[in-house]
């Protein structure tokens, strides 16, 4: 069974900030909100890093953990989604998750934040696969047209990889056998890492 | 008939020290990527719709080939 995940490479980012762009068109996502981002670690500072961030679908997602109404699922694939129709707004997901994630539209119901949104790994939501109702509340279901998520296969630099974990450890290894350096990978201990470590071996969080 | 009372009253007893399930996150209602969109303008040529295995794989070679420029290179 494959395990979905994101791996963004430092050593590749550019910042061109493409993943962003590709993400917010392909799903049409309202203004006001991101589910990518890049983000530029020292910036300014000779020798910074961009990392492109968005929901990485962790394995023990503290999103699902803590949301008072579980709207949360994971599939088969490991991909973190959540049902809009259950989701209160309260924020909580917000505040647990370590990557910023959930991501809320100013215009809610009473003025007050509306459905959380997040990247869902372009697999769309609990509505029929490919539905208007889908796209509607949560974009394009690639997963089901058999394609990867947009941003990564947008990618210019192929930085930000997305697929079967197994292949991406595997394409990751033999970059870093390669060039001889950024064995690191921002965020992949924190998402995928074990319950009892937080970290996998050789991983930075 | 006492021994069957005290054997209905242990069953009753224990039967409170049961646990509603505790797992984290809503139901998955959802309906598997593998089933496809219906939508063939916007699926992928070649994939079967309701073929787990089939689906995986394609996936897996889109992962592969479609990102490991060392492979490609090959």
């Amino acid at each position: 069974m494959a395990r979905m995940k994101f791996i963004c490479d430092s050593q590749r980012c550019i910042e061109c900030n493409g993943c962003v762009t590709a993400c917010k068109n392909e799903n049409e996502v309202p203004w006001g909100v991101n589910r990518r981002r890049v983000v530029t670690l020292n910036d300014g500072i000779p020798g910074e890093k961009s990392i492109s961030v968005a929901c990485m679908h962790c394995s023990d997602a503290p999103c699902m953990a803590v949301c008072p109404v579980q709207c949360f699922y994971r599939t088969d694939e490991g991909v973190v989604l959540h049902d809009k129709d259950v989701c209160i707004g309260c924020g909580y997901c917000s505040y647990a998750c370590p990557f910023g994630a959930p991501q809320f539209p100013s215009q809610g119901t009473f003025g007050v934040r509306g459905k959380m949104d997040k990247c869902t790994f372009c697999a769309g939501g609990p509505e029929a696969n490919g539905s208007e109702a889908e796209f509607e509340k949560y974009g394009r279901n690639r997963l089901a047209e058999g394609k990867l998520p947009i941003c990564a296969e947008m990618c210019s630099t192929k930085a930000l990889l997305a697929g079967d974990g197994d292949v991406l450890a595997d394409i990751l290894r033999n970059r870093v056998v390669q060039r001889g350096t950024g064995a690191e990978v921002w965020g992949w201990g924190t998402a995928y890492g074990t319950k009892a470590g937080g970290k996998d071996a050789g991983a930075k969080s | 008939m006492n021994k069957l009372a005290v054997v209905l009253f242990t069953v009753l007893l224990l039967g409170a020290c049961g646990e509603k399930p505790q797992s984290a996150g809503g139901s998955n209602r959802d309906t598997p990527p593998y089933m496809g969109t219906g939508v063939a303008a916007f699926t992928e040529p070649g994939s079967k719709v309701g073929d787990k295995t089939s689906w995986e794989l394609a996936l897996r070679a889109r992962t592969q080939f479609g990102q490991n420029e060392f492979s490609r290179g090959q």
